[in-house]
Protein backbone atom coordinates (compact mmCIF):
# COMPACT_ATOMS: atom_id res chain seq x y z
CA UNK A 1 0.00 0.00 0.00
CA UNK A 2 1.19 3.49 -0.81
CA UNK A 3 -0.65 4.91 2.14
CA UNK A 4 2.44 6.02 4.02
CA UNK A 5 4.37 7.32 1.05
CA UNK A 6 3.95 11.09 1.36
CA UNK A 7 3.18 12.84 -1.86
CA UNK A 8 2.10 9.71 -3.65
CA UNK A 9 -1.45 11.00 -3.88
CA UNK A 10 -0.25 14.21 -5.48
CA UNK A 11 1.69 12.26 -8.03
CA UNK A 12 -1.35 10.32 -9.02
CA UNK A 13 -3.97 13.02 -8.61
CA UNK A 14 -2.16 15.98 -10.15
CA UNK A 15 -0.22 14.06 -12.69
CA UNK A 16 -0.84 16.68 -15.36
CA UNK A 17 0.42 19.67 -13.37
CA UNK A 18 4.22 19.73 -13.35
CA UNK A 19 5.63 20.24 -9.89
CA UNK A 20 7.87 23.17 -9.33
CA UNK A 21 11.01 22.37 -7.49
CA UNK A 22 10.39 25.29 -5.22
CA UNK A 23 11.19 25.20 -1.55
CA UNK A 24 8.13 27.28 -0.77
CA UNK A 25 5.82 24.73 -2.32
CA UNK A 26 3.50 23.26 0.32
CA UNK A 27 4.23 19.71 1.32
CA UNK A 28 1.77 16.95 0.49
CA UNK A 29 1.03 16.46 4.16
CA UNK A 30 0.14 20.12 4.46
CA UNK A 31 -2.10 19.89 1.40
CA UNK A 32 -3.95 16.95 2.84
CA UNK A 33 -4.30 18.65 6.19
CA UNK A 34 -5.80 21.78 4.65
CA UNK A 35 -8.03 19.75 2.37
CA UNK A 36 -9.24 17.90 5.44
CA UNK A 37 -10.34 21.18 6.97
CA UNK A 38 -12.27 22.02 3.82
CA UNK A 39 -13.93 18.59 3.71
CA UNK A 40 -14.70 18.79 7.44
CA UNK A 41 -16.50 22.09 6.96
CA UNK A 42 -18.34 20.72 3.92
CA UNK A 43 -19.55 17.79 5.99
CA UNK A 44 -21.07 20.23 8.47
CA UNK A 45 -23.08 22.03 5.79
CA UNK A 46 -26.20 19.82 6.18
CA UNK A 47 -26.27 20.58 9.91
CA UNK A 48 -25.62 24.27 9.32
CA UNK A 49 -28.46 24.32 6.79
CA UNK A 50 -30.85 22.72 9.29
CA UNK A 51 -29.85 25.18 12.04
CA UNK A 52 -30.10 28.14 9.69
CA UNK A 53 -33.53 27.05 8.48
CA UNK A 54 -34.69 26.29 12.02
CA UNK A 55 -33.63 29.52 13.71
CA UNK A 56 -34.17 31.71 10.66
CA UNK A 57 -32.92 35.26 10.32
CA UNK A 58 -34.35 36.28 13.69
CA UNK A 59 -32.97 33.60 16.02
CA UNK A 60 -33.93 35.55 19.15
CA UNK A 61 -37.61 35.42 18.30
CA UNK A 62 -38.67 31.99 19.51
CA UNK A 63 -42.03 32.26 17.79
CA UNK A 64 -40.34 31.96 14.40
CA UNK A 65 -38.36 28.84 15.30
CA UNK A 66 -38.86 25.97 12.94
CA UNK A 67 -40.90 27.90 10.38
CA UNK A 68 -38.15 27.64 7.78
CA UNK A 69 -38.37 23.85 7.95
CA UNK A 70 -42.02 23.75 6.94
CA UNK A 71 -45.17 22.75 8.76
CA UNK A 72 -43.59 19.84 10.63
CA UNK A 73 -40.01 20.90 11.45
CA UNK A 74 -39.35 17.97 13.77
CA UNK A 75 -40.28 15.47 11.10
CA UNK A 76 -38.05 17.41 8.70
CA UNK A 77 -35.11 17.27 11.12
CA UNK A 78 -35.66 13.54 11.66
CA UNK A 79 -35.76 12.87 7.92
CA UNK A 80 -32.79 15.09 7.07
CA UNK A 81 -30.49 13.66 9.76
CA UNK A 82 -31.52 10.13 8.75
CA UNK A 83 -30.90 10.87 5.09
CA UNK A 84 -27.45 12.28 5.82
CA UNK A 85 -26.52 9.30 7.97
CA UNK A 86 -27.17 6.99 5.04
CA UNK A 87 -25.45 9.34 2.60
CA UNK A 88 -22.31 9.49 4.76
CA UNK A 89 -22.30 5.73 5.14
CA UNK A 90 -22.44 5.44 1.34
CA UNK A 91 -19.69 8.05 0.93
CA UNK A 92 -17.54 6.17 3.44
CA UNK A 93 -18.09 2.93 1.59
CA UNK A 94 -17.24 4.48 -1.77
CA UNK A 95 -13.80 5.63 -0.61
CA UNK A 96 -12.10 2.27 -1.24
CA UNK A 97 -13.61 1.67 -4.72
CA UNK A 98 -12.95 5.27 -5.76
CA UNK A 99 -9.34 5.38 -4.65
CA UNK A 100 -8.66 2.18 -6.54
CA UNK A 101 -10.64 3.00 -9.67
CA UNK A 102 -9.39 6.60 -9.85
CA UNK A 103 -5.91 5.72 -8.59
CA UNK A 104 -6.10 8.26 -5.79
CA UNK A 105 -4.83 6.26 -2.84
CA UNK A 106 -4.74 9.35 -0.64
CA UNK A 107 -8.53 9.29 -0.48
CA UNK A 108 -8.09 6.82 2.36
CA UNK A 109 -7.00 9.75 4.53
CA UNK A 110 -10.58 11.02 4.45
CA UNK A 111 -12.39 7.77 5.14
CA UNK A 112 -12.35 8.00 8.92
CA UNK A 113 -13.76 11.52 8.78
CA UNK A 114 -16.65 10.42 6.56
CA UNK A 115 -17.34 7.45 8.81
CA UNK A 116 -17.35 9.63 11.91
CA UNK A 117 -19.69 12.07 10.22
CA UNK A 118 -22.05 9.19 9.45
CA UNK A 119 -21.96 8.42 13.16
CA UNK A 120 -22.42 12.10 14.01
CA UNK A 121 -25.57 12.42 11.91
CA UNK A 122 -26.79 9.06 13.25
CA UNK A 123 -26.42 10.51 16.77
CA UNK A 124 -28.44 13.58 15.79
CA UNK A 125 -31.06 11.34 14.20
CA UNK A 126 -31.25 9.15 17.28
CA UNK A 127 -31.42 12.20 19.56
CA UNK A 128 -34.39 13.68 17.68
CA UNK A 129 -36.13 10.34 18.04
CA UNK A 130 -35.47 9.78 21.75
CA UNK A 131 -36.04 13.39 22.69
CA UNK A 132 -38.74 14.80 20.43
CA UNK A 133 -40.53 11.57 19.64
CA UNK A 134 -40.20 9.69 22.90
CA UNK A 135 -39.58 12.60 25.32
CA UNK A 136 -36.69 10.59 26.85
CA UNK A 137 -39.15 7.93 27.97
CA UNK A 138 -36.78 4.93 28.03
CA UNK A 139 -39.58 2.51 28.73
CA UNK A 140 -41.49 3.62 25.66
CA UNK A 141 -38.33 3.58 23.60
CA UNK A 142 -37.55 0.00 24.57
CA UNK A 143 -41.12 -1.03 23.79
CA UNK A 144 -40.73 0.62 20.40
CA UNK A 145 -37.46 -1.15 19.70
CA UNK A 146 -38.97 -4.50 20.63
CA UNK A 147 -42.22 -4.00 18.73
CA UNK A 148 -41.51 -1.97 15.61
CA UNK A 149 -39.41 -3.75 13.07
CA UNK A 150 -38.20 -0.57 11.43
CA UNK A 151 -37.12 0.87 14.78
CA UNK A 152 -35.42 -2.41 15.75
CA UNK A 153 -33.37 -2.50 12.60
CA UNK A 154 -32.64 1.24 12.70
CA UNK A 155 -31.52 1.02 16.30
CA UNK A 156 -29.30 -1.95 15.41
CA UNK A 157 -27.75 0.06 12.59
CA UNK A 158 -26.99 2.84 15.07
CA UNK A 159 -25.60 0.59 17.83
CA UNK A 160 -23.31 -1.18 15.36
CA UNK A 161 -21.69 2.14 14.52
CA UNK A 162 -20.72 2.83 18.15
CA UNK A 163 -17.77 0.38 18.38
CA UNK A 164 -16.57 1.59 15.00
CA UNK A 165 -16.57 5.21 16.14
CA UNK A 166 -14.83 4.28 19.40
CA UNK A 167 -12.07 2.30 17.69
CA UNK A 168 -11.54 4.76 14.87
CA UNK A 169 -8.27 6.13 16.27
CA UNK A 170 -4.74 5.10 15.27
CA UNK A 171 -4.21 3.92 18.85
CA UNK A 172 -7.03 1.44 18.52
CA UNK A 173 -5.78 0.15 15.17
CA UNK A 174 -2.46 -0.55 16.92
CA UNK A 175 -4.08 -2.11 19.96
CA UNK A 176 -6.36 -4.39 17.94
CA UNK A 177 -3.94 -5.12 15.17
CA UNK A 178 -4.70 -4.37 11.53
CA UNK A 179 -6.44 -7.65 10.75
CA UNK A 180 -8.73 -7.64 13.76
CA UNK A 181 -9.45 -3.95 13.39
CA UNK A 182 -10.42 -4.45 9.76
CA UNK A 183 -12.65 -7.41 10.63
CA UNK A 184 -14.43 -5.32 13.27
CA UNK A 185 -14.90 -2.43 10.89
CA UNK A 186 -16.58 -4.66 8.33
CA UNK A 187 -19.59 -4.14 10.62
CA UNK A 188 -20.23 -1.03 8.56
CA UNK A 189 -21.63 -3.29 5.83
CA UNK A 190 -24.20 -4.67 8.25
CA UNK A 191 -24.99 -1.22 9.59
CA UNK A 192 -25.52 0.25 6.11
CA UNK A 193 -27.77 -2.64 5.04
CA UNK A 194 -29.76 -2.28 8.28
CA UNK A 195 -30.01 1.47 7.72
CA UNK A 196 -31.53 1.00 4.30
CA UNK A 197 -33.98 -1.64 5.50
CA UNK A 198 -34.94 0.81 8.28
CA UNK A 199 -35.77 3.40 5.62
CA UNK A 200 -37.56 0.92 3.37
CA UNK A 201 -39.77 -0.30 6.20
CA UNK A 202 -40.87 3.10 7.39
CA UNK A 203 -42.15 4.63 4.15
CA UNK A 204 -45.83 4.30 3.34
CA UNK A 205 -45.94 3.70 -0.39
CA UNK A 206 -43.25 5.63 -2.23
CA UNK A 207 -40.11 3.51 -1.90
CA UNK A 208 -38.10 5.34 -4.57
CA UNK A 209 -35.55 6.97 -2.28
CA UNK A 210 -34.70 3.93 -0.15
CA UNK A 211 -34.43 1.93 -3.37
CA UNK A 212 -31.96 4.41 -4.85
CA UNK A 213 -29.83 4.26 -1.70
CA UNK A 214 -30.17 0.49 -1.73
CA UNK A 215 -29.02 0.29 -5.34
CA UNK A 216 -25.93 2.41 -4.60
CA UNK A 217 -25.11 0.25 -1.59
CA UNK A 218 -25.57 -2.89 -3.69
CA UNK A 219 -23.04 -1.60 -6.24
CA UNK A 220 -20.55 -0.74 -3.49
CA UNK A 221 -20.91 -4.17 -1.90
CA UNK A 222 -20.80 -6.01 -5.24
CA UNK A 223 -17.52 -4.24 -5.98
CA UNK A 224 -16.09 -5.75 -2.80
CA UNK A 225 -17.44 -9.18 -3.61
CA UNK A 226 -15.82 -8.90 -7.04
CA UNK A 227 -12.53 -7.89 -5.40
CA UNK A 228 -12.68 -10.86 -3.03
CA UNK A 229 -13.81 -13.40 -5.57
CA UNK A 230 -11.73 -12.07 -8.48
CA UNK A 231 -8.34 -13.37 -7.27
CA UNK A 232 -9.85 -16.76 -6.47
CA UNK A 233 -11.16 -17.14 -10.00
CA UNK A 234 -7.95 -15.79 -11.50
CA UNK A 235 -5.97 -18.25 -9.45
CA UNK A 236 -8.06 -21.10 -10.74
CA UNK A 237 -7.85 -19.88 -14.29
CA UNK A 238 -4.22 -18.93 -14.04
CA UNK A 239 -2.88 -22.08 -12.45
CA UNK A 240 -5.23 -24.64 -13.84
CA UNK A 241 -5.51 -23.60 -17.49
CA UNK A 242 -1.74 -23.94 -17.95
CA UNK A 243 -2.03 -27.67 -17.32
CA UNK A 244 -5.52 -28.02 -18.56
CA UNK A 245 -4.75 -26.36 -21.83
CA UNK A 246 -1.85 -28.67 -22.41
CA UNK A 247 -4.01 -31.60 -21.56
CA UNK A 248 -6.72 -30.38 -23.86
CA UNK A 249 -4.21 -30.02 -26.69
CA UNK A 250 -3.09 -33.58 -26.29
CA UNK A 251 -6.65 -34.72 -26.06
CA UNK A 252 -7.52 -33.17 -29.37
CA UNK A 253 -8.12 -35.77 -31.98
CA UNK B 1 -81.76 25.34 -4.94
CA UNK B 2 -80.87 24.35 -8.43
CA UNK B 3 -81.47 20.64 -8.27
CA UNK B 4 -84.73 20.08 -10.09
CA UNK B 5 -87.01 17.22 -9.30
CA UNK B 6 -86.96 14.53 -11.93
CA UNK B 7 -90.59 15.29 -12.74
CA UNK B 8 -89.75 18.88 -13.60
CA UNK B 9 -87.63 17.93 -16.56
CA UNK B 10 -88.85 15.98 -19.52
CA UNK B 11 -86.33 13.42 -20.68
CA UNK B 12 -86.34 15.05 -24.13
CA UNK B 13 -84.98 18.20 -22.53
CA UNK B 14 -81.98 16.55 -21.00
CA UNK B 15 -78.77 17.15 -22.91
CA UNK B 16 -76.61 14.06 -23.07
CA UNK B 17 -73.67 14.47 -20.69
CA UNK B 18 -70.96 14.26 -23.30
CA UNK B 19 -72.65 16.83 -25.50
CA UNK B 20 -73.07 19.09 -22.55
CA UNK B 21 -69.43 18.79 -21.56
CA UNK B 22 -68.28 19.34 -25.13
CA UNK B 23 -70.43 22.42 -25.38
CA UNK B 24 -69.00 23.77 -22.19
CA UNK B 25 -65.47 23.03 -23.27
CA UNK B 26 -66.14 24.73 -26.58
CA UNK B 27 -67.58 27.82 -24.97
CA UNK B 28 -64.73 27.93 -22.53
CA UNK B 29 -62.02 27.55 -25.15
CA UNK B 30 -63.79 30.00 -27.42
CA UNK B 31 -63.97 32.58 -24.66
CA UNK B 32 -60.32 32.23 -23.72
CA UNK B 33 -59.10 32.15 -27.28
CA UNK B 34 -61.13 35.24 -28.08
CA UNK B 35 -59.84 37.10 -25.08
CA UNK B 36 -56.27 36.04 -25.75
CA UNK B 37 -56.47 36.97 -29.40
CA UNK B 38 -57.86 40.35 -28.41
CA UNK B 39 -55.09 40.95 -25.92
CA UNK B 40 -52.44 39.53 -28.23
CA UNK B 41 -51.30 36.83 -25.82
CA UNK B 42 -49.03 34.04 -26.93
CA UNK B 43 -50.10 30.42 -27.02
CA UNK B 44 -48.39 29.67 -23.71
CA UNK B 45 -50.69 31.86 -21.71
CA UNK B 46 -53.68 30.22 -23.34
CA UNK B 47 -53.25 27.04 -21.42
CA UNK B 48 -51.86 28.55 -18.27
CA UNK B 49 -53.47 29.58 -15.01
CA UNK B 50 -56.32 31.55 -16.53
CA UNK B 51 -58.96 29.34 -14.95
CA UNK B 52 -57.64 29.47 -11.42
CA UNK B 53 -59.99 32.12 -10.23
CA UNK B 54 -61.72 30.25 -7.47
CA UNK B 55 -59.23 29.34 -4.74
CA UNK B 56 -59.01 31.99 -2.07
CA UNK B 57 -62.37 33.58 -2.87
CA UNK B 58 -64.42 34.43 0.21
CA UNK B 59 -67.53 32.32 0.82
CA UNK B 60 -70.58 34.36 1.78
CA UNK B 61 -73.08 33.56 4.52
CA UNK B 62 -71.06 31.05 6.51
CA UNK B 63 -72.75 30.01 9.74
CA UNK B 64 -71.02 28.85 12.90
CA UNK B 65 -71.51 25.28 14.06
CA UNK B 66 -71.84 23.78 17.50
CA UNK B 67 -69.77 20.85 16.23
CA UNK B 68 -66.67 23.08 16.11
CA UNK B 69 -63.80 22.69 18.53
CA UNK B 70 -62.43 25.71 20.41
CA UNK B 71 -58.85 24.49 19.99
CA UNK B 72 -56.20 26.68 18.42
CA UNK B 73 -56.52 26.66 14.64
CA UNK B 74 -53.46 25.52 12.67
CA UNK B 75 -51.96 28.35 10.57
CA UNK B 76 -53.34 28.52 7.01
CA UNK B 77 -49.86 28.31 5.56
CA UNK B 78 -49.24 24.94 7.23
CA UNK B 79 -52.54 23.46 6.10
CA UNK B 80 -51.80 24.56 2.53
CA UNK B 81 -48.14 23.49 2.42
CA UNK B 82 -48.20 20.14 4.16
CA UNK B 83 -50.47 17.96 2.07
CA UNK B 84 -50.68 14.23 1.66
CA UNK B 85 -52.09 14.34 -1.84
CA UNK B 86 -50.44 11.51 -3.75
CA UNK B 87 -52.28 12.46 -6.96
CA UNK B 88 -49.82 15.34 -7.12
CA UNK B 89 -46.80 14.11 -5.19
CA UNK B 90 -45.72 11.87 -2.35
CA UNK B 91 -43.77 14.82 -0.91
CA UNK B 92 -45.99 16.91 1.36
CA UNK B 93 -44.50 20.26 0.35
CA UNK B 94 -45.08 19.72 -3.36
CA UNK B 95 -48.87 19.65 -3.97
CA UNK B 96 -49.08 23.39 -3.15
CA UNK B 97 -47.06 24.15 -6.25
CA UNK B 98 -48.06 21.23 -8.47
CA UNK B 99 -51.78 21.88 -7.96
CA UNK B 100 -51.71 25.61 -8.58
CA UNK B 101 -52.92 25.26 -12.18
CA UNK B 102 -55.38 22.47 -11.44
CA UNK B 103 -58.68 23.08 -13.23
CA UNK B 104 -61.60 22.93 -10.85
CA UNK B 105 -64.08 24.17 -13.48
CA UNK B 106 -65.93 22.83 -15.35
CA UNK B 107 -66.51 20.11 -12.77
CA UNK B 108 -69.35 17.69 -12.41
CA UNK B 109 -70.21 15.19 -9.74
CA UNK B 110 -71.93 11.98 -10.80
CA UNK B 111 -74.37 10.50 -8.33
CA UNK B 112 -75.30 6.95 -9.22
CA UNK B 113 -75.67 3.39 -8.05
CA UNK B 114 -78.55 2.37 -5.79
CA UNK B 115 -80.24 5.72 -5.74
CA UNK B 116 -83.60 7.16 -6.86
CA UNK B 117 -82.09 10.17 -8.53
CA UNK B 118 -79.12 9.30 -10.64
CA UNK B 119 -77.73 12.59 -11.78
CA UNK B 120 -74.75 14.54 -12.97
CA UNK B 121 -74.50 17.74 -10.98
CA UNK B 122 -72.48 20.79 -11.67
CA UNK B 123 -70.23 21.27 -8.67
CA UNK B 124 -71.52 24.80 -8.08
CA UNK B 125 -75.04 23.48 -7.76
CA UNK B 126 -73.81 20.99 -5.15
CA UNK B 127 -72.58 23.93 -3.06
CA UNK B 128 -76.09 25.34 -3.00
CA UNK B 129 -77.75 22.22 -1.64
CA UNK B 130 -77.55 23.61 1.91
CA UNK B 131 -76.20 26.72 3.57
CA UNK B 132 -72.47 26.71 4.34
CA UNK B 133 -71.26 26.17 7.88
CA UNK B 134 -67.86 26.56 9.41
CA UNK B 135 -66.78 23.33 11.12
CA UNK B 136 -63.56 23.59 13.09
CA UNK B 137 -62.40 19.99 13.27
CA UNK B 138 -59.38 18.13 14.52
CA UNK B 139 -57.79 16.23 11.66
CA UNK B 140 -55.52 13.28 12.51
CA UNK B 141 -53.31 11.67 9.90
CA UNK B 142 -52.50 7.96 10.10
CA UNK B 143 -48.82 9.01 10.06
CA UNK B 144 -49.09 10.52 13.54
CA UNK B 145 -49.56 14.24 13.02
CA UNK B 146 -52.63 16.38 13.43
CA UNK B 147 -54.05 19.79 12.59
CA UNK B 148 -57.12 21.87 13.47
CA UNK B 149 -58.90 23.20 10.40
CA UNK B 150 -61.89 25.51 9.98
CA UNK B 151 -63.55 23.69 7.08
CA UNK B 152 -66.54 25.11 5.21
CA UNK B 153 -69.37 22.95 3.96
CA UNK B 154 -72.44 21.17 5.22
CA UNK B 155 -73.33 17.71 6.42
CA UNK B 156 -72.89 15.08 3.72
CA UNK B 157 -76.32 13.80 4.73
CA UNK B 158 -77.94 16.86 3.11
CA UNK B 159 -76.77 15.75 -0.32
CA UNK B 160 -77.46 12.08 0.33
CA UNK B 161 -81.02 12.80 1.43
CA UNK B 162 -81.69 14.67 -1.80
CA UNK B 163 -80.23 11.87 -3.88
CA UNK B 164 -82.73 9.50 -2.24
CA UNK B 165 -80.73 6.29 -1.89
CA UNK B 166 -82.67 3.03 -2.19
CA UNK B 167 -83.27 0.86 0.84
CA UNK B 168 -80.71 -1.61 -0.52
CA UNK B 169 -77.94 0.98 -0.42
CA UNK B 170 -75.69 0.13 2.51
CA UNK B 171 -72.49 1.91 1.50
CA UNK B 172 -71.32 5.04 -0.31
CA UNK B 173 -68.24 5.13 -2.50
CA UNK B 174 -66.32 8.31 -3.37
CA UNK B 175 -64.10 8.54 -6.42
CA UNK B 176 -61.41 11.16 -6.97
CA UNK B 177 -60.70 12.62 -10.41
CA UNK B 178 -58.45 10.57 -12.67
CA UNK B 179 -56.45 12.94 -14.85
CA UNK B 180 -52.72 12.17 -15.04
CA UNK B 181 -52.17 15.23 -17.24
CA UNK B 182 -53.21 17.50 -14.42
CA UNK B 183 -52.26 15.24 -11.54
CA UNK B 184 -48.66 14.23 -12.18
CA UNK B 185 -48.57 11.81 -9.26
CA UNK B 186 -51.02 9.59 -11.13
CA UNK B 187 -48.33 8.85 -13.70
CA UNK B 188 -46.68 6.63 -11.12
CA UNK B 189 -48.36 3.53 -9.75
CA UNK B 190 -47.64 4.40 -6.11
CA UNK B 191 -51.32 3.70 -5.49
CA UNK B 192 -54.08 2.39 -7.69
CA UNK B 193 -55.78 5.27 -9.50
CA UNK B 194 -58.32 6.72 -9.31
CA UNK B 195 -58.39 7.02 -5.55
CA UNK B 196 -61.52 5.53 -4.05
CA UNK B 197 -62.87 5.69 -0.52
CA UNK B 198 -66.00 4.43 1.11
CA UNK B 199 -68.28 4.75 4.10
CA UNK B 200 -71.05 2.70 5.60
CA UNK B 201 -74.38 4.45 5.04
CA UNK B 202 -74.87 5.29 8.72
CA UNK B 203 -71.37 6.76 8.89
CA UNK B 204 -72.04 8.89 5.83
CA UNK B 205 -75.34 10.10 7.35
CA UNK B 206 -73.71 11.09 10.66
CA UNK B 207 -73.94 14.87 11.13
CA UNK B 208 -70.16 15.12 11.64
CA UNK B 209 -69.47 13.80 8.13
CA UNK B 210 -68.84 16.96 6.15
CA UNK B 211 -69.20 17.67 2.46
CA UNK B 212 -66.55 20.34 2.14
CA UNK B 213 -65.72 23.02 -0.41
CA UNK B 214 -63.94 25.65 1.65
CA UNK B 215 -61.65 26.39 4.56
CA UNK B 216 -60.66 29.48 6.53
CA UNK B 217 -63.77 31.18 5.15
CA UNK B 218 -62.56 30.83 1.57
CA UNK B 219 -62.94 28.51 -1.39
CA UNK B 220 -60.90 25.34 -0.88
CA UNK B 221 -57.34 25.62 -2.23
CA UNK B 222 -56.51 23.06 -4.92
CA UNK B 223 -53.93 21.25 -2.80
CA UNK B 224 -56.51 20.69 -0.06
CA UNK B 225 -58.96 18.85 -2.29
CA UNK B 226 -60.79 21.45 -4.38
CA UNK B 227 -63.40 21.75 -5.60
CA UNK B 228 -65.20 19.19 -3.44
CA UNK B 229 -64.06 16.78 -0.76
CA UNK B 230 -65.35 15.05 2.32
CA UNK B 231 -64.05 15.48 5.87
CA UNK B 232 -64.49 12.75 8.46
CA UNK B 233 -62.87 14.04 11.65
CA UNK B 234 -63.13 10.77 13.62
CA UNK B 235 -61.26 8.82 10.95
CA UNK B 236 -57.67 8.94 9.77
CA UNK B 237 -57.16 11.64 7.16
CA UNK B 238 -56.88 9.34 4.15
CA UNK B 239 -60.60 8.45 4.47
CA UNK B 240 -61.47 12.06 3.61
CA UNK B 241 -61.38 11.79 -0.18
CA UNK B 242 -60.48 14.88 -2.22
CA UNK B 243 -61.47 16.25 -5.66
CA UNK B 244 -64.57 14.05 -5.81
CA UNK B 245 -66.15 13.34 -9.20
CA UNK B 246 -68.42 10.46 -8.32
CA UNK B 247 -70.58 9.38 -5.41
CA UNK B 248 -71.92 5.87 -5.83
CA UNK B 249 -74.38 4.03 -3.58
CA UNK B 250 -73.92 0.31 -3.26
CA UNK B 251 -74.99 -2.74 -1.29
CA UNK B 252 -71.45 -4.11 -1.00
CA UNK B 253 -68.61 -2.67 1.03
CA UNK B 254 -66.54 -0.67 -1.45
CA UNK B 255 -62.80 -1.12 -1.70
CA UNK B 256 -60.68 1.79 -0.56
CA UNK B 257 -57.35 2.65 -2.13
CA UNK B 258 -55.07 2.38 0.90
CA UNK B 259 -56.71 -0.88 1.89
CA UNK B 260 -55.94 -2.19 -1.60
CA UNK B 261 -52.37 -1.00 -1.26
CA UNK B 262 -51.65 -2.54 2.16
CA UNK B 263 -54.63 -4.46 3.58
CA UNK B 264 -52.92 -5.34 6.86
CA UNK B 265 -52.08 -1.69 7.54
CA UNK B 266 -55.14 0.25 6.43
CA UNK B 267 -58.64 -1.05 6.98
CA UNK B 268 -62.01 0.02 5.68
CA UNK B 269 -63.06 1.77 8.88
CA UNK B 270 -59.78 3.45 9.83
CA UNK B 271 -61.24 5.16 12.87
CA UNK B 272 -58.73 7.09 14.92
CA UNK B 273 -57.88 4.67 17.69
CA UNK B 274 -54.95 5.03 20.10
CA UNK B 275 -55.38 1.42 21.23
CA UNK B 276 -54.86 -0.14 17.83
CA UNK B 277 -51.40 0.50 16.45
CA UNK B 278 -50.47 0.70 12.84
CA UNK B 279 -48.42 -2.47 12.31
CA UNK B 280 -45.30 -0.37 11.87
CA UNK B 281 -45.81 2.46 14.34
CA UNK B 282 -47.75 3.41 17.44
CA UNK B 283 -50.97 5.40 17.23
CA UNK B 284 -50.94 6.33 20.94
CA UNK B 285 -49.75 9.85 20.36
CA UNK B 286 -49.57 12.48 17.68
CA UNK B 287 -47.71 15.67 16.91
CA UNK B 288 -50.02 18.63 16.51
CA UNK B 289 -48.35 20.81 13.90
CA UNK B 290 -46.74 23.73 15.68
CA UNK B 291 -46.20 21.85 18.93
CA UNK B 292 -42.84 20.63 20.16
CA UNK B 293 -43.72 17.40 21.94
CA UNK B 294 -46.35 14.83 21.10
CA UNK B 295 -49.80 14.76 22.67
CA UNK B 296 -51.92 11.69 23.39
CA UNK B 297 -54.31 10.62 20.64
CA UNK B 298 -57.98 10.40 21.64
CA UNK B 299 -60.41 7.62 20.77
CA UNK B 300 -62.34 8.58 17.62
CA UNK B 301 -60.07 11.64 17.62
CA UNK B 302 -62.17 12.94 20.54
CA UNK B 303 -65.49 12.63 18.66
CA UNK B 304 -67.19 10.27 21.09
CA UNK B 305 -70.59 10.94 19.52
CA UNK B 306 -69.76 8.44 16.76
CA UNK B 307 -69.12 5.59 19.23
CA UNK B 308 -72.68 4.34 18.77
CA UNK B 309 -71.98 3.58 15.11
CA UNK B 310 -69.56 0.88 16.17
CA UNK B 311 -71.18 -0.60 19.25
CA UNK B 312 -70.68 -4.35 19.39
CA UNK B 313 -67.91 -4.23 16.79
CA UNK B 314 -64.39 -5.45 17.49
CA UNK B 315 -62.38 -2.41 16.47
CA UNK B 316 -59.17 -4.43 16.57
CA UNK B 317 -60.46 -6.56 13.74
CA UNK B 318 -62.31 -3.73 12.02
CA UNK B 319 -59.39 -1.31 12.05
Amino acid sequence: MQLSAPGSWLLSANIRTPRRANSREPSAAFMIRSLKVVVFIACLVPLAWLLWKFFGSTPKDMSTWGIGLGANPIEKITHETGDWTIRFLLITLSVTPLRKLLHVPALIRFRRMFGLFAFFYACLHFTTYIWLDKSFNLHEMLADIAKRKFITVGFAAFVLLIPLALTSTAGWIRRLGGKRWQALHRLIYVSAIAGIIHYLWLVKADIRKPLIYGAILAVLLLYRIAIWIGPVIKKRRGVLPAHAQGNLETLKP
Amino acid sequence: MLIKRASDIRSSEITPKQLCLNRRKFLHTAAITGAAAAAGFGARELFSPSQVVHAGEKIAGIQKSSLSTAEKITPYNDVTHYNNYYEFSTEKEEPADLAKNFHTRPWTVTIDGLVQKKQVLDVDSVFRVASPEERIYRHRCVEGWSIVVPWVGFSLSELIKRAQPLGKAKFVEFTTLLDPKQMPGQNRAVLQWPYVEGLRMDEAMHPLALLCFGMYGEVLPNQDGAPLRIVLPWKYGFKSAKAIVRIRFTDKQPMNTWNLSAPNEYGFYSNVNPNVDHPRWSQKSERRLGEFLKRPTLMFNGYDQVAGLYSGMDLRKNY
